[in-house]
């Protein structure tokens, strides 16, 4: 009976590994680049950017790793347009973050035109001896492609660097009070702009999963409001590396729970079952932000906010 | 001459102009190895304009600056740490959400060299203990009391092994035995032959601890004294440019009714801890009631209940004889509650409006402001220039933004849209923190004026002779609890400190 649960539950949860790996390399960058101060709302752009170049590059080249340097390349560079507006010309950074959505669809759609139809290389699901023999855990986590091997990787190196390190401290210290890391000589402009260009980077990568590990080809908008969902994660994770792994992966759990019912053909209008994981959103959101009040954890205080060192 | 005979720095000509204002008008400073020096001037005189060239966050727009005999360049706040400059700046630069430690190490290390957390907390207690400035290395900013927090500025500055230290306006904030503390800590750095520029409004203080001041006046430096030449008197002269006189504040004979009275009140903090326990007192006509007490011991709650804008867990409020405790914060103010935060720039102003727009904020609807649903300009702006007169405000115009004014010149801004609302109970927190001489005599005579009409005025500070100059009577809260409440004439500066520090009336008398 027991083993036969098992049977159904494993491939959902790493099923939901594979579809929570997009959102958590989004969700890391995002967090780098709020935690120096600066939103980004145009992950879904930066997303898109990421998985057309992340393709075309992959087709081309015939090698999907060709490809994954070509996605983070694009999105740094794209990212780059929301550095210049908010940081050096201090616009408003949703403004800003909303051009980039609107840009960064109608980039890929005409970069994408050719690419329809075609069908790409992508990452295989590589067994890692002896750990994918680990009763469950195994298969959930060490049956799957080299990108979520990648995103194993990221995840504690992002946050050793965010709690452990002179630049994660000079980061966090940008996002909250840039005018204190200032007045010690930390540099708010190189700061933001480098965390900024990473999180385009990282938005880059999660648009790449998506076309050469997720599925193996570009289908237009295919990041589907994935880039909007980590806006929330990162309020779920609390602006941490660590617990956006967590969040990532239940979110990825809501998908494809979500796609096996509708597989399986239980009666359940199907809107519904696609509403699951934006509904699973709302809800985190409202759950976070009350444990947060009472935790004393909140967005950086400098979030959104130019700064410039003459003014008052 | 006084301390070694070596030039720390030599400030010279240093203009710095803002939209508007000359800031620092050509000004001529020197700083000697070893000395205590005083910059002395009135809000907006330039003060932290001066200081904050001096740090590289303003670039002046001419003069030079040579430190150490050898002329710099200070392109931005690292070329001047690299010169061994450190400040604590009036408003303080710290990370409330970062601990003392992390605070102290931040801008040290480059990249990814890992911040080595115990190494450091080891060394910031040594230099604690060396120059004798306690702070809980481990603790987070936001749990540090405001002269705690100052500390750690201080040990922030000595941990880059800075010579020069800057320090605006430090004493401020402190209450008086925190104030003499740091003097120790002063007295010892000078011994140890760091340089100090400390500003100051407080001429006790400045005659105290100085060997030299300066005093600039609307930007510009009108002389360098030695302290052992001059006195308070001739210093604030200098500063002003004319006679200051000193009143005494003659109580009113015949009291009216209660305007205010708290009964049994309790209330939570923002955290949810209970801040306020079984306070009952009342306030009439014509009468000043003084709070003392250091920071933090229920006097923000305290303040916000009886404004309307904390809603007590228990006991009553009453205005005017009506009950008012479950009321918001307009009915109070409809009913003629004035208030003085003491948090000038969140609760108090509109950072981004101009003055203009600031001094209506709570009196638009009133006809006068308003044509039909719009806001009457005209008045506004007439309303404006006349207040800016009467408080003597320094800004370049009354479209200005309130963020860009000087500390105490946005001090003044609030006063003197609160003081001239129409209201019968006024409650000012920290009335005076920050104003220059003149200013704080302004202030005083304006609250005594308002008592003499027949206000009745709550004053909460942490300045013990201004309490005991003004107001009639003085309670003394410790842990949101009233210690005593003693007649201003009978009070003494020594047994107020021991209530302030938690012994009730009966043990202290
Ligand atoms: N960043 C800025 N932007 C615009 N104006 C400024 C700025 N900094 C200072 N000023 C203006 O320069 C003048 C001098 O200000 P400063 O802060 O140096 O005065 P201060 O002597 O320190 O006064 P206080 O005793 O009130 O602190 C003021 O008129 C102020 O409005
Ligand atoms: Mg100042």
């Amino acid at each position: 009976m027991e083993g036969s649960l098992l049977i159904l539950v494993v491939p959902i949860l790493q099923a939901a590994v594979r579809s929570g790996t997009p959102i958590l390399f989004v969700c890391i960058g995002e967090i780098y680049a709020e935690r120096s101060g600066i939103l980004n709302v145009g992950l879904e752009g930066l997303m898109l950017v990421g998985a057309i170049a992340g393709f075309t590059a992959g087709f081309s080249a015939g090698n999907p790793v060709v490809g994954v340097f070509a996605a983070a390349i694009a999105g740094a560079l794209f990212s780059l347009i929301h550095a210049y507006v908010t940081i050096t010309l201090r616009a408003d950074q949703i403004v800003s973050g909303l051009t980039l959505t609107i840009l960064g669809t109608g980039i890929s759609g005409f970069f994408g035109k050719p690419m329809i139809g075609q069908v790409g290389p992508g990452f295989d699901q590589i067994a890692i001896p002896g750990l994918s023999k680990i009763p469950v855990l195994g298969q959930v986590l060490f049956q799957q492609d080299a990108m979520v091997y990648l995103s194993f990787v990221l995840v504690p190196i992002a946050w050793w660097v965010m709690y452990k390190t002179h630049l994660g401290l000079s980061i966090r210290s940008v996002g909250e009070n840039p005018a204190t890391a200032d007045s010690l000589g930390v540099s708010v402009t190189k700061v933001r702009y480098g965390c900024v260009l990473f999180g385009g980077a990282m938005a880059g990568l999660g648009g790449a999963y998506l076309s050469l590990a997720y599925t193996t080809m570009w289908i237009e908008q295919m990041s589907g409001g994935r880039g909007w969902i980590t806006l929330a994660l990162v309020i779920f994770a609390a602006w941490n590396p660590a617990r956006a792994m967590l969040g990532a992966y239940l979110f990825g759990g809501a998908d494809a729970l979500q796609l096996r019912i509708q597989a399986v053909g239980i009666e359940i209008p199907t809107y519904f079952l696609m509403m699951l994981p934006y509904v699973l959103t709302i809800g985190i959101l409202v759950l976070a932000s009350r444990a947060s009040l009472r935790r004393r954890i909140g967005a950086p205080a400098a979030l959104a906010l130019p700064y410039a060192r003459e003014e008052r | 001459m006084v301390g070694g005979n070596k030039i720390a720095v030599a400030l010279s000509g240093i203009t710095k102009r803002f939209p508007g204002v000359i800031a620092n008008d050509q000004v001529d400073l020197e700083l000697l190895e070893g000395e205590i020096h005083t910059l002395l001037g009135e809000n907006g005189a330039g003060k932290s304009t001066l200081m904050n060239v001096l740090t590289g966050i303003y670039r002046p727009d001419a003069g030079t600056i040579s430190i150490w005999g050898k002329a710099v360049q200070l392109e931005n706040p690292k070329d001047a740490i690299e010169q061994g400059i450190g400040m604590v700046h009036q408003s303080f630069k710290l990370v409330p959400t970062h601990t003392v430690t992390e605070n102290i190490v931040l801008g040290l290390g480059r990249g990814l060299a890992p911040v080595k957390i115990e190494e450091a907390q080891t060394k910031v207690a040594e230099l604690s203990a060396q120059y004798g400035v306690k702070v809980d290395p481990a603790a987070y900013v936001w749990q540090l009391s405001i002269g705690e927090q100052q500390r750690v500025e201080i040990l922030k500055i000595l941990f880059r092994g800075a010579k020069i230290l800057l320090l605006d306006e430090p004493t401020a904030v402190l209450t008086p035995q925190e104030a003499d503390e740091l003097f120790v800590t002063l007295r010892s750095m000078r011994a140890k032959g760091h340089s100090i520029v400390f500003i100051s409004h407080k001429l006790d203080e400045v005659m105290a601890i100085s060997d030299r001041v300066t005093v600039l006046r609307g930007g510009k430096n009108v002389g360098t004294v030695l302290v052992k030449d001059t006195n308070p008197q001739s210093l604030s002269n200098l500063m002003v440019g004319r006679e200051i006189k000193f009143a005494t504040f003659p109580r009113k004979e015949a009291l009216g009714d209660p305007v205010l009275e708290v009964e049994g009140v309790h209330a939570l903090n923002s955290r949810g801890l209970p801040a306020l326990r079984d306070i009952t007192f009342s306030v009439a006509a014509g009468e000043i009631l003084g709070f003392a007490g250091v920071a933090g011991n229920g006097q923000q709650e305290l303040a916000e209940v009886i404004t309307g804008l904390l809603e007590p867990t228990a006991g009553s409020v009453r205005v005017n004889g009506v009950d008012m405790t479950r009321e918001s914060a307009r009915r109070f103010i409809d009913a003629g509650v004035s208030y003085v935060p003491a948090d000038r720039h969140g609760v108090a102003t509109v950072a981004d409006m101009s003055l203009s727009h600031n001094f209506v904020l709570r009196r638009y609807r009133e006809p006068k402001f308003a044509k039909g649903p719009f806001l009457n300009f005209a008045a506004a702006v007439g309303y404006a220039r006349r207040l800016i007169k009467e408080f003597n405000i320094s800004t370049p115009s009354h479209a200005t933004p309130i963020r860009s004014l000087s500390g105490g010149n946005l001090q003044k801004v609030i006063l003197a849209r609160e003081m001239t609302t129409r209201h019968r109970l006024l409650v000012v927190m920290s009335a005076t923190r920050g104003l220059d001489v003149g200013a704080t005599e302004f202030v005083r005579e304006t609250l005594n004026e308002h008592r003499h009409k027949g206000r009745a005025i709550v004053l909460i500070s942490e300045d013990l002779e201004e309490l005991l100059s003004l107001t009639n009577r003085i309670a003394v809260l410790f842990h949101g609890e009233i210690m005593g409440i003693l007649d201003a004439d009978k009070a003494e500066i020594a047994s107020l400190g021991l209530m302030m520090a938690g012994q009730a009336q009966a043990e202290v008398a």
